[in-house]
């Protein structure tokens, strides 16, 4: 039987932290389990250097690796993988389908954990100059700024994570932020403030991006002293926010005004047998310990909906 | 399973992919970036189907900066299409395998 042929106990879009974790607990207790992953197993974690606060790792674990090891973990109790990008989803009644690019697939139960993505800024240049400059991505492009000049955009945790990863590579990382303060815990805003190739641009935007077949420099904008300039960059890394990965839902579940789904504690989304987990849910703290906690209620409570059905 | 996507190098590039005498589809990538390792498999299969068609090369980025440079590849996984030693198409990021033969196919206008 093909795996178009199945009719899979759980079909998780998504293979991520919530999305692995949710296989490892379904095919552990004995549901048969198809993850379909457009990309990387891991998600965004595997773009992260090195995840420093996910309990029971003081030394911190490799992004790409703990992916690495959350599909093994998922496969060894019988989880399947597929390599797909999904185009479409239909969720109401018993039988719910996913369609992708290598075919459509079936399932009892669907568990949305598609994650979230960097948002762009919206700077006039940017989409011009994408991989010609704009990045979205440190630990991929980093590499291609040895010895050269760089600006991250934004003030939270990723943006000071990123930039001081940056410096790695880079002789000068501007870190600019539109407002005076950062958002960022303080002990990532200290270490970033004693590391000596970075400096902050605060209370300051950028205007555009300039640059003709790859970046040169960004107008920036310092909103207290309403002073406007251009800085000379090779490169602008953006970590100003996220955005849900749920386009391709339409309406087939209720979203909250952003995007995000709606799930209730048991994960459970407006429509049975459909759950959601992980970042891509409307929630508080989008971290992989939440995300993983996430997956495991919404694999039980797929346990429990099918054990009603028979 | 690596059988079907040559490694180029620096040294290499102008005999395999400007001279060639079919069109080169050139893959810029390195060892520590993940979604180049899910490009690898998809590439593997493409260079089989397009055996004796279309010719599918991978480079380095680590060892052959200086053609990254040229190229102007700032971020990888980033494939070149080239037609008579010309660049005539790029894809920047990791593309599923039935995306990438459509870019193939309107690139080389197969």
């Amino acid at each position: 039987m093909t795996r178009q042929d199945t009719i899979y106990d759980l079909l998780i879009i998504g293979g991520g932290p919530a999305g692995l974790a949710a296989a490892v607990y379904a095919s552990r207790s004995m549901m048969s389990v198809l993850v379909i992953e457009s990309m990387l197993s891991g998600g965004q974690i595997a773009t992260t250097e090195n995840l420093d606060n996910y309990p029971g790792f003081p030394e911190g674990i490799g992004g790409m690796e703990f992916g690495q090891q959350l599909e093994a973990q998922a496969r060894k109790f019988g989880t399947e993988m597929a390599l797909a990008t999904v185009t479409g989803v239909s969720l109401q009644g018993e039988i719910k389908t996913v369609e992708t690019t290598e075919g459509t697939f079936r399932g009892r139960t669907v568990l949305l954990a598609t994650g979230t993505r960097s948002r762009p800024l919206g700077a006039p240049g940017e989409e011009e100059l994408k991989g010609k400059g704009v990045s979205y991505c440190a630990t991929c492009d980093g590499f291609f700024y040895t010895d050269r000049v760089v600006a991250v955009v934004g003030g939270g945790d990723s943006a000071l994570e990123e930039g001081m990863y940056l410096t790695k590579f880079a002789k000068k990382v501007y870190i600019i932020h539109r407002r005076n303060q950062l958002r960022a815990i303080s002990l990532l805003q200290e270490k970033a403030k004693d590391n000596p190739k970075i400096e902050f641009l605060l209370d300051t935007v950028i205007e555009k991006i300039n640059g003709r077949d790859h970046v040169e420099s960004v107008t920036l904008l310092n909103k207290g002293e309403n002073k406007t300039w251009d800085l000379p960059v090779d490169g602008v890394f953006m970590y100003v926010g996220l955005m849900p990965n749920t386009e391709f839902l339409g309406d087939s579940v209720a979203l909250d005004e952003s995007g995000y789904i709606l799930a209730n504690e048991n994960m459970e989304t407006s429509v049975p047998g459909v759950y959601a987990a992980g970042d891509v849910r409307q929630k508080l703290l989008r971290q992989v310990v939440t995300a993983v906690a996430d997956g495991a209620i919404a694999a039980v409570m797929a346990g429990r909906y099918l054990d009603e059905k028979k | 399973m690596s059988g079907n996507v040559l490694e180029i190098s620096e040294a290499t590039f102008a005999d395999e992919v400007l001279k060639a005498d079919t069109p080169v589809v050139v893959d810029f990538w390195a060892t520590w970036c993940g979604p180049c390792r899910m490009m690898a498999p998809v590439f593997e299969e493409l260079a089989k189907e397009y055996a004796g068609q279309v010719k599918f090369v991978k480079i380095d980025v680590d060892k052959n900066r200086k053609t990254a440079e040229n190229y102007k590849v700032m971020s990888i996984p980033t494939l070149l299409f080239f037609k008579d030693g010309q660049p005539v198409d790029t894809q920047v990021g990791f593309l599923a395998k039935e995306p990438l033969k459509q870019k193939v196919n309107t690139a080389f206008g197969l």
